[in-house]
């Protein structure tokens, strides 16, 4: 066994110190010089999954800038402050995209996207973040299958309440096979957020 | 002194990262269901790995042994963070895919087992060598892992390509029969289990075999 003296001890500590600030140095440049490029990425992103949902001839405001600050609502899924995005028309409402969450998916919460126009029908849905079995619930991504276009067009009195659950449960919406939690909790999120829609629609077009 | 040859070979064979040192599990078990998520980790760890070696064979003249360790788990957080940002502001449609492996890197101890046992004794060259057969080696157990899992869980290979490759990769995605019911145990983590067993089973006989006359077979080394 090698003895170490205070100066060896001394010296290494220092040593590390060195390289905790050179590393730290070298990441925070990076982050520093990345930093509005990363921003840019997200915003464009946003917008991809904005205009997904709303054809772009239908408003012509800056949607991702138009946004309202939610609180926490039980109908949305939230239990913080959520962001609507509003699209409007020559200064006229057209559609609110809503950042939902339905929170009883098999593994957790399912992000969702939901799109809906003034009318009160449905623009469209998507899923932006969730951790479902592969090959089970995953079937709710655009990229895996086409069921999350079924609500495309719907509203709360089409189908009436007694539609707007999987048809397992005797509703409109196809489950997939060995999945109805999946399809199940992103059925309710949807329509609870119709809802939310219809209470708030004063409010969120306000200003 | 090692040679090229050996680094090589070692890497890519006889000290395979995956299947004979059995390092990186956690990344490895956790991603490798298609074949695009496998050749995703594996890129982000080779280029992990060819960093932290050729920096940590770099400073090997005056890192004080003591202190070895925690500057080596400092260069390779640094890397992976840089390389996650650099990645984020450069290729974001590439990083919406690897995005989430990225951090699993740092779970992966054949990164410091490479700095500790090659990098810190050897030269530059060979250090980034090693690394780069290294990282080949992982690469393609990962990528192996993710064909059967994918062509057996999913009956597809290939599927989601152009999230990586860009659009023109969609024509790349095999799919063997449309009316294939999947098979969910592939997909789900025994089967990342089972996939590595067969690939490790595998490798042993093919090394085996051209030695049936022999007597003696060394075991391979234990390791942690
Ligand atoms: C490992 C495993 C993962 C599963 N993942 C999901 C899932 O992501 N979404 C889902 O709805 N059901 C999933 N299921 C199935 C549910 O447990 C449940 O059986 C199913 O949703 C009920 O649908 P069914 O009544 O049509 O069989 C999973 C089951 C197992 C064993």
């Amino acid at each position: 066994m090698i003895t170490i003296s205070r100066r060896q001890i001394l010296i290494s500590g220092i040593f590390l110190w060195l390289f905790a600030v050179a590393g730290t140095t070298l990441v925070t440049l990076t982050e520093y010089s990345s930093r509005e490029a990363i921003i840019e990425n997200e915003r464009q992103l946003l917008l991809r999954n904005l205009y997904a949902l709303l054809p772009r001839d239908k408003l012509d405001n800056d949607i991702a800038e138009d946004i309202l600050e939610l609180p926490a609502s039980p109908l949305l899924g939230t239990d913080t402050a959520s962001i609507v995005y509003r699209a409007r028309l020559a200064g006229e409402p057209v559609a609110a995209i809503f950042n939902s969450i339905a929170p009883n998916g098999y593994s957790g919460k399912i992000h969702l996207l939901v799109g809906v126009y003034d009318t009160g029908k449905l623009a469209g849905v998507r899923v932006v973040k969730h951790a479902e079995t592969p090959g089970l619930g995953e079937a709710v991504e655009i990229r895996k299958s086409p069921w999350i276009k079924s609500f495309d067009g719907k509203s709360l009195t089409n189908p009436g309440p007694s539609g707007w659950q999987v048809k397992r449960d005797g509703g409109e919406f196809d489950q997939f096979t060995g999945a109805t939690i999946t399809p199940r909790a992103v059925v309710s999120a949807v329509r609870n957020t119709l809802l939310y829609y219809q209470q708030n629609v004063d409010m969120i077009f306000k200003q | 002194m090692t040679t090229s040859r050996e680094i090589s070979r070692d890497g890519l064979w006889g000290n395979n990262v995956a299947l004979v040192q059995l390092l990186g599990l956690c990344p490895l078990l956790a991603v490798t269901s298609t074949v695009v998520n496998g050749i995703g980790l594996g890129i982000a760890t080779l280029i992990t790995l060819v960093l932290s070696n050729t920096i940590v064979s770099l400073i090997r003249g005056f890192v004080r042994k003591e202190v070895r360790l925690p500057v080596f788990v400092l260069i390779i957080a640094s890397v992976v963070t840089i390389i996650e940002l650099s990645m984020q502001a450069l290729f974001y449609d590439l990083y919406l895919v690897l995005g989430i492996f990225i951090p699993l890197i740092v779970t992966n101890c054949a990164i410091i087992g490479r700095a500790e046992g090659f990098a810190s004794r050897n030269p530059v060259g060979p250090a980034a060598l090693d690394g780069l057969m290294m990282g080949l080696g992982f690469l393609v157990v990962l990528a192996l892992l993710g064909a059967l899992r994918e062509i057996i869980g999913f009956g597809t290979l290939f599927a989601n390509a152009e999230l990586m490759f860009g659009d023109g990769a969609q024509t790349l995605t095999i799919e063997f029969n449309k009316d294939y019911p999947g098979f969910l145990l592939a997909v789900l983590p025994p089967g990342a289990f089972f996939g590595l067993a067969v690939l490790i089973v595998a490798k042993n006989w093919l090394d085996l075999r051209p030695r049936e006359k022999q007597e003696i077979i060394e075991p391979a080394p234990e390791t942690a």
